[in-house]
């Protein structure tokens, strides 16, 4: 199978005074064409490390090992012009905090045709093309729209375009990153809802990051669970709640809202995150797993058929 | 206005541009000098060169509103014809080192390392280096006129825009927004040209502002030295080193009249540029 992106055993490390200490401890994933992955886990697990890979974007001074494979070639070999082709045609990002990550004195048409122009397309054909996608995506008085600047729109309506722009490079992969986590709940919806439709029409692959399962299972094709630098599982969103089977997982549907009734407690995972640095030398979730057994402390568990657990392989 | 008479006296610039008034008065003035330096040849009454022995040291009149000089020039046009140079020296100070500053600094913001280090370290050599003996000592060498020490006080100049251009090209590239657009594939130089510049662009003209009246005392001192520009042209620094014997003549008008233009300018556009600071 011939994947659109790959992760490779990929593992970041970064120079510390102590010596290398581990952002991302072994990352295997594939994204077919078309395909919507959902990367899950909790703050400091890796996800937006995993994502900013694709792109090259590791922090300064890191050691990425292993491979991050785009159509087949190694992000890490390319060029810097390579990587310019890369991030400008072939896959785009949609961030977090659509307010920081718009210049704020440019007009959102500026914003909008600014790819476009940059490919050598004329003004009044970028301003086209980048009306035609906001009004795909419900935008409406687009003349007003394109003149206005980044304050002058909601949180939802800049992420919207935001999403526009992505969309106007005819990328084949997205990356979202948190996509919604700075908008109120009504608006998450709409946006996500816009993010779906736009690349199922279009054919694009994504790779949804989030920590809000409900959302990345209502999206995604396949959910990735990682924890602590690694992922631990990987499972069809659709049987994500029958197919469960490694505890962190299992732990993390406990812990939903919706899974005890109004009025009780909400289950949680005991213990506190644990990010790739401090993780132990066994399995990475040995600490807080409630089935441990000793066998996990000293050996690392290998991703075996969707999931990295000594007791679910054995 | 009681109010702001019982308040004492704190940061008096500050304080000034605070109010409406004054800074309209400064930008009125601004604009006045600017236009009289634009229409100079025009509004000028009498040839500013023309010498008229006979009418040496001549009182204010109808003919001569400031009187004459020991040379019976007319004062007033003097004055006019001299502000043409007295403006066009700190202008061309505040281009060349507000252009220069700002490449400089932004490059290393964006390059940072030791590229960054390195600058900061040459500039830092720089700003020691006191800005009017560095351009009395080029002017020494390359000789005096408009050009020698114009280009050695942008040089001098150079460093105090690039510190401060250079602190906020840092604080501008760490925002979100600048690492969007390399994500979106975008290289450096588009990065910087298109985005990081126009957002500094304001910060530059505040500072340029600044500098402008700092830069016209520094010149009017270096013609006032005799390395500016040479007699008979009318230049208000020169004006008032040629009216120091008068002085001791008991004919002062022509240092004052002159000192008091650089005076009432350089107060002007500090005012302006201290309101544009502020806001």
């Amino acid at each position: 199978m011939s994947a659109l992106l790959e992760f490779d055993r990929l593992r970041v490390e970064i120079p510390t005074p102590v010596g290398p200490r581990p952002l991302l401890r072994s990352v295997s994933l594939s994204v077919a064409a078309g395909e919507a992955v959902g990367l899950v886990g909790e703050s400091g697990s890796g996800k937006s490390m995993t994502a900013r890979s694709v792109l090259g974007m590791l922090p300064g001074g890191s050691v990425a090992t292993g491979a991050v494979r785009f159509r087949g070639v190694d992000i890490g070999g390319l060029d810097p012009a390579g990587l310019r082709r890369l991030r400008s045609r072939d896959v785009a990002m949609v961030f977090q905090d659509p307010r920081a990550s718009v210049n704020p004195v440019r007009t959102v048409g500026d914003f909008l045709t600014e790819v476009l122009r940059e490919r050598g397309m004329s003004r009044a054909a970028a301003r086209e093309k980048a009306g035609g996608i906001l009004a795909d995506i419900g935008v409406d008085r687009l003349a007003h729209r394109l003149k206005q600047r980044p304050y002058e729109l909601s949180g939802g309506m800049l992420q919207r375009v935001v999403i526009a722009a992505a969309l106007a490079g005819e990328p084949a992969l997205i990356l979202a990153d948190e996509p919604t986590t700075a908008l109120d709940v009504t608006t998450q919806e709409e946006v996500v809802a816009i993010l779906d439709e736009q690349r199922r029409q279009r054919g694009t692959a994504l790779l949804f990051i989030s920590h809000d399962l409900e959302l990345a299972t209502a999206v995604c094709d396949r959910i990735a669970v990682m924890y602590a630098g690694e992922i631990v599982e990987i499972l069809p969103a659709a049987r994500l709640h029958e197919d469960a089977r490694h505890p962190y997982t299992k732990a993390l549907l406990k812990a939903r809202p919706g899974s005890v009734p109004p009025g009780e407690r909400l289950q949680t995972v005991p213990g506190v995150p644990q990010s790739a640095i401090d993780a132990p030398a066994g399995c990475v979730f040995a600490d807080r797993c409630p089935v441990v057994e000793p066998l996990c402390r000293d050996t690392i568990p290998v991703l075996t058929a969707g999931v990295a657990c000594h007791l679910e392989v054995s | 206005m009681t109010l702001a008479l019982a308040t004492p006296l704190r940061l008096p610039a500050r304080r000034l541009a605070s109010f409406g008034w004054a800074t309209t008065i400064a930008g009125v003035i601004c604009l006045l000098v600017a236009l009289t330096a634009l229409l100079a040849p025009w509004i000028a009454p009498h040839d500013p060169t023309a010498v008229d022995p006979l009418n040496a040291y001549a009182p204010f009149s109808a003919a001569h509103p400031l009187g004459t000089d020991d040379l019976g020039r007319d004062l007033l046009s003097r004055l006019i014809a001299g502000s043409r140079t007295s403006l066009a020296g700190p202008l061309v100070v505040i281009v060349l080192s507000g252009a220069t500053g700002t490449a400089i600094a932004v490059a290393a913001a964006w390059i940072g390392g030791w590229f960054d280090a390195a600058v900061s370290r040459v500039l830092d050599i720089l700003f020691a280096f006191p800005g009017l003996v560095l351009a009395i000592t080029v002017t020494a060498v390359f000789g005096a006129g408009f050009l020698a020490p114009v280009v050695a006080l942008s040089l001098a100049y150079v460093p105090i825009i690039a510190r401060v251009m250079r602190a906020a090209a840092l604080r501008e590239r760490s925002l979100p927004y600048v690492e969007a657009l390399r994500v979106q594939g975008f290289s450096g130089w588009h990065i910087c040209r298109r985005h990081l510049l126009p957002n500094l662009a304001p910060l530059l003209v505040v500072q340029a502002a600044i500098s402008f009246g700092y830069a016209m005392i520094d010149l009017a001192s270096i013609s006032f030295l005799g390395l500016g520009l040479q007699p008979p042209a009318a230049d208000w620094g020169l004006m008032i080193a040629n009216g120091q014997p008068s002085i001791l003549a008991g004919f002062p008008q022509q240092s004052i009249a002159a000192a008091v233009a650089v005076v009432i300018t350089v107060v002007a556009f500090t005012v302006v540029a201290e309101r544009m600071a502020s806001r």
